[in-house]
C-alpha cells in the first residue's frame, strides 16, 4: 500500500519539476509557433540570412528595445556577432503579456542570461516604440 | 496467472523490440503511381526541365543523370516555412559536402524577385560557394506543374504569407529520375532518416 503511494508521489514530484522547469511556457508556446519558423527552435537562426538569439549578444545590447522589435518587426542591416543580417522581420501585434512572455522566454532559453523584464517595465517600453 | 501475463509481456517486448531494430540496407522503393506504355509498367519519372542555376549557367535533369540530388522548392522572400527547410538542407549540405555523386537543387517558386544574382547572394549567405547545392532561377509557366511532378503541391496564392502556398517536402530524386524517398523539410526529426535513404541509394551506384 505505502508503495503505492510512494510511485504515486514520485510521479507528482516529476511532473511537477517537469512543468516548472518552463519559466515563460506562454513565451515558449508563442515562439515556436511564430518565431521559430525563422530563428529555429533551437534559436540558431540561420546562415547569414537569419540571426541566431541564441549566444546573441545584439539580444543582451538591446534588451529594452526586443519588446518594440518583436512589436514592430526589423528592417535594415543590423550586426550580430559580428556578422551583418539584412532581411525583414515581420512585425506581430502581439499583446503587451505576450510580448513580455516571448522577450523573456529567448531571453533566458539556451542558456541567454538576460535579466528579464517584468510586465510594467515592457508596457513603458512599448508605448514608446518608434 | 500472473505468469501467463509475464510472458505475455516479455514476448511483446521482444516483437517491440524486433521491430524497432534497423533493418539491413535494401534498396530505397520507387515512389508513385505506375503507368502503362506500349504494354510495359513505366515509373513515375521527373520530367525535363532546363533552368538557369546562381551563377547563371543553363542546367537541365540531364546534367544530374549521373549523380542523386534532393530537391525542394522555396522562395527567398518566404516568411514562413521555408527557413526551417533550407536549415533541414543546410544539415544535409554538410553531411554529404566532400562526398561525391549527390547534390543539391532549390527551386525558387518566385523567379520574378529570385534573379540568379539574388539566389547567389542568398546561396553564399547559406554558406554555399561550390556546386554541391544548385539554386535554380525557374519560370512561373512551368514551375508549378514541375513541384507537382516532385509531389510537392505549389501555387501563388495572395492571401497567404509571401504569396505562394508551398509544402516543405524534400525530395530524394535518382540517376533515372525516379523518386525514391523524401523528408517533411519542417520537421527536423525527419532528416536523420533521409540521410540514411541517402546513403543507401549511394550504396546502390557503388555496386552497380
Amino acid at each position: 500500500m505505502i508503495g503505492k503511494y510512494f510511485i504515486l508521489l514520485i510521479l507528482v514530484a516529476t511532473l511537477f519539476i517537469k512543468c516548472t522547469t518552463d519559466t515563460y511556457p506562454q513565451g515558449k508556446r508563442l515562439y515556436t509557433t511564430y518565431c521559430a519558423n525563422c530563428h529555429m527552435e533551437d534559436g540558431t537562426g540561420l546562415g547569414q540570412l537569419i540571426p541566431p538569439l541564441a549566444k546573441s549578444d545584439y539580444l543582451i545590447s538591446h534588451r529594452d528595445n526586443l519588446a518594440c522589435i518583436v512589436l514592430n518587426g526589423l528592417k535594415g542591416p543590423i550586426i550580430v556577432n559580428g556578422i551583418k543580417y539584412d532581411q525583414v522581420m515581420p512585425p506581430a501585434q502581439y499583446s503587451a503579456v505576450q510580448i513580455n512572455n516571448i522577450v523573456n522566454y529567448i531571453g533566458t532559453a539556451w542558456d541567454n542570461k538576460m535579466k528579464p523584464l517584468a510586465l510594467p517595465d515592457t508596457e513603458k517600453v512599448l508605448a514608446d516604440c518608434q | 496467472m500472473n505468469q501467463t501475463i509475464s510472458f505475455f509481456l516479455f514476448f511483446s517486448t521482444l516483437l517491440l523490440f524486433n521491430s524497432c531494430k534497423d533493418s539491413p540496407a535494401k534498396e530505397l522503393p520507387i515512389l508513385g503511381h505506375k503507368s502503362m506504355v506500349n504494354g510495359d509498367q513505366e515509373y513515375h519519372t521527373i520530367p525535363d526541365w532546363k533552368y538557369a542555376t546562381q551563377d547563371n549557367i543553363d542546367l537541365t535533369n540531364k546534367d544530374l543523370s549521373n549523380v542523386i540530388y534532393v530537391a525542394d522548392f522555396f522562395f527567398i522572400s518566404c516568411p514562413s516555412i521555408c527557413p526551417k527547410v533550407m536549415k533541414e538542407m543546410t544539415k544535409i549540405y554538410k553531411e554529404f559536402e566532400n562526398i561525391p555523386g549527390i547534390k543539391l537543387v532549390s527551386f525558387t517558386l518566385d523567379p520574378k524577385r529570385d534573379t540568379p544574382e539574388k539566389l547567389k547572394a542568398y546561396a553564399q549567405k547559406l554558406g554555399v560557394s561550390n556546386d554541391k547545392w544548385i539554386f535554380l532561377h525557374t519560370d512561373k509557366e512551368s514551375i508549378y506543374d514541375l513541384a507537382a511532378k516532385y509531389f510537392v503541391p505549389a501555387y501563388e496564392d495572395k492571401n497567404v504569407p509571401g504569396g505562394f502556398d508551398h509544402s516543405g517536402k524534400i525530395i530524394l530524386v535518382d540517376h533515372d529520375g525516379h523518386v525514391r524517398s523524401f523528408s517533411e523539410g519542417t520537421d527536423a526529426s525527419n532528416t536523420p532518416k533521409l540521410i540514411k535513404d541517402i546513403k543507401t541509394l549511394l550504396k546502390e551506384y557503388e555496386t552497380k
